[in-house]
């Protein structure tokens, strides 16, 4: 979801970017960071607790709190809220503590 | 290794203040903040500021990030450095960072920590679901990228960080369910509340989240009403379907950084946590190496510039080189500082700032 019309704000249309998501081809725009993107596609779940395997959004999206963390390009880790999206970028959950394939 | 005069860690009000002190003062900067844009919290801010004119007020936030980043961004003595997080702090002054998959080291003579503050947490079943932020992380992703964190959403916390991204939400058009507030008064200025009020949103004093409901992500929330102990009350359990919970209960100094050097701390609940001892200079128990800012305890964006000002006039000071102007902004910082904490919500910071120097200081 995103914000069509606001009283203070502008959001000009942006170009488009091809990423994928969990081998799914899915688009973001220019600007986004890749958290900001999945969730305006509705992808609120980012990772999985390691031990009990819950599902984890982010939470402060200021890259401290590390509940963003997925695997982007097969690097673990990645703070997918201040990382900003890219043409191609292959993204997917992260289910541990992060393994560098 | 790179070697720069001074390195202050953090982009945000603080950091950008001190950086034009001391560049002023002629001395090399090197300002290193992990975020894709400078400006730290401000540049989500989209309301008004309130204070006098010396601080911006009237100004929303963000336009102020710019004011604060344009006086300091061409000047030849400020190197900048973004997307960077600083991974190590040493007591020789050597900070190392990482940058697009690179590891490096810099050394500097003095360093600044201005690294900010993050989000107090709240603690009840399921409190990691998905749909569950910050009041910062819903602020970040409606004014910074223009994605709205959910369809309705219940705030927990009346202060005015609640209040004021209440009023953003509803803005971009977010229904707020409601406004809850353990606390039996609200928080947050009265200006705020009743603007929230006047467009239909409940604050609910005495009430808390006691557990979230969802599975794959957040579908409700069960609130139930706290007595004069703040003891949950049996039978006033009420489930609300929201898909968004937004949590603005407070802030804690983010002092972390300085434990690599043994810096002391001591926990002062006035200021937030945990935080830095400092001389009336800002330099922490290691020497060289200062902070200011809600690194030292929690503040309005104001008093972090105005500490930020006087940190990069402290530090010019410690390499011995002088503003050309140093006593006359030294008076009037200082000057600017007194007024903002004389208001009703300086209290706080001046008993805190009290505690912090005075007494026992082993607190580690």
């Amino acid at each position: 979801m995103r914000i069509d019309k606001h009283p203070i704000l502008t959001f000009p249309k942006r170009e488009p970017i091809t990423f994928i998501f969990e081998g799914q081809e899915v688009l973001g725009y220019q600007g986004d960071t890749i958290a900001s993107a999945l969730h305006a596609l509705g992808v609120l779940t980012l990772s999985y607790s390691i031990k009990k395997n819950r599902p984890r959004g982010f939470y402060c999206a200021i890259g401290n709190c590390a509940s963003c963390n997925m695997v982007v390009n097969g690097i673990p880790n990645v703070r997918t809220c201040i990382t900003m999206l890219e043409p191609n970028m292959i993204v997917e959950r992260q289910r541990d503590k992060g393994v560098i394939r | 290794m790179k070697t720069k005069d001074l390195i202050i860690i953090g982009g945000g009000p603080s950091g950008l203040c001190a950086a034009k002190m001391a560049v002023e003062a002629g001395i090399s900067v090197l300002l290193i903040d992990r975020s894709p844009e400078l400006g730290g919290q401000l540049i989500k801010q989209t309301h008004k500021f309130f204070g006098s004119k010396a601080q911006y007020a009237k100004t929303r936030g963000f336009d102020i990030a710019n004011i604060l980043i344009n006086q300091v961004k061409d000047h030849p003595l400020l190197e900048i450095m973004q997307n960077a997080t600083v991974v190590g702090l040493y007591q020789d002054k050597v900070v190392t960072v990482y940058q697009n998959d690179t590891y490096m080291k810099f050394q500097a003579r003095a360093v600044i920590v201005a690294t900010g503050a993050s989000e107090k947490f709240l603690a009840f079943e399921n409190n990691d679901l998905p749909g569950i932020y910050g009041a910062g992380a819903v602020q970040t992703l409606m004014n910074l990228y223009g994605v709205l964190p959910g369809q309705e959403i219940m705030m927990v916390g009346s202060g005015n960080i609640g209040l004021i991204v209440s009023y953003q939400l509803l803005q971009a058009g977010v229904k707020v369910k409601a406004i809850i507030e353990a606390a039996p008064s609200i928080g947050g200025y009265k200006v705020h509340a009743s603007k929230i009020r006047r467009l239909g949103v409940k604050i609910y004093t005495q009430t808390t989240v006691k557990r979230a409901i969802g599975k794959e992500q957040l579908e409700a929330v069960e609130l139930v009403s706290l007595d004069e102990n703040w003891k949950a009350i049996p039978g006033t359990e009420r489930i609300e379907s929201v898909d968004a919970l937004c949590i603005s209960v407070g802030l804690s100094p983010m002092h972390q950084i300085l434990s690599m050097v043994g810096a002391k701390t001591k926990y002062v609940a006035e200021l937030g946590g945990f935080v830095p001892v400092i001389s009336d200079h800002h330099e922490t128990s290691v020497e060289g190496i200062f902070a200011c800012g809600d690194a030292v305890g929690i503040e309005e964006a104001s008093s972090a510039m105005m500490e930020g000002y006087l940190t990069g006039l402290y530090a010019s000071e410690y390499f011995g080189k002088k503003h050309p102007n140093h006593q006359e902004l030294l008076s009037k910082y200082e000057h600017e500082l007194g007024m903002l904490r004389d208001g009703p919500f300086g209290i706080k910071t001046k008993i805190g700032l009290e505690k912090l120097r005075k007494g026992e200081t082993n607190a580690e």
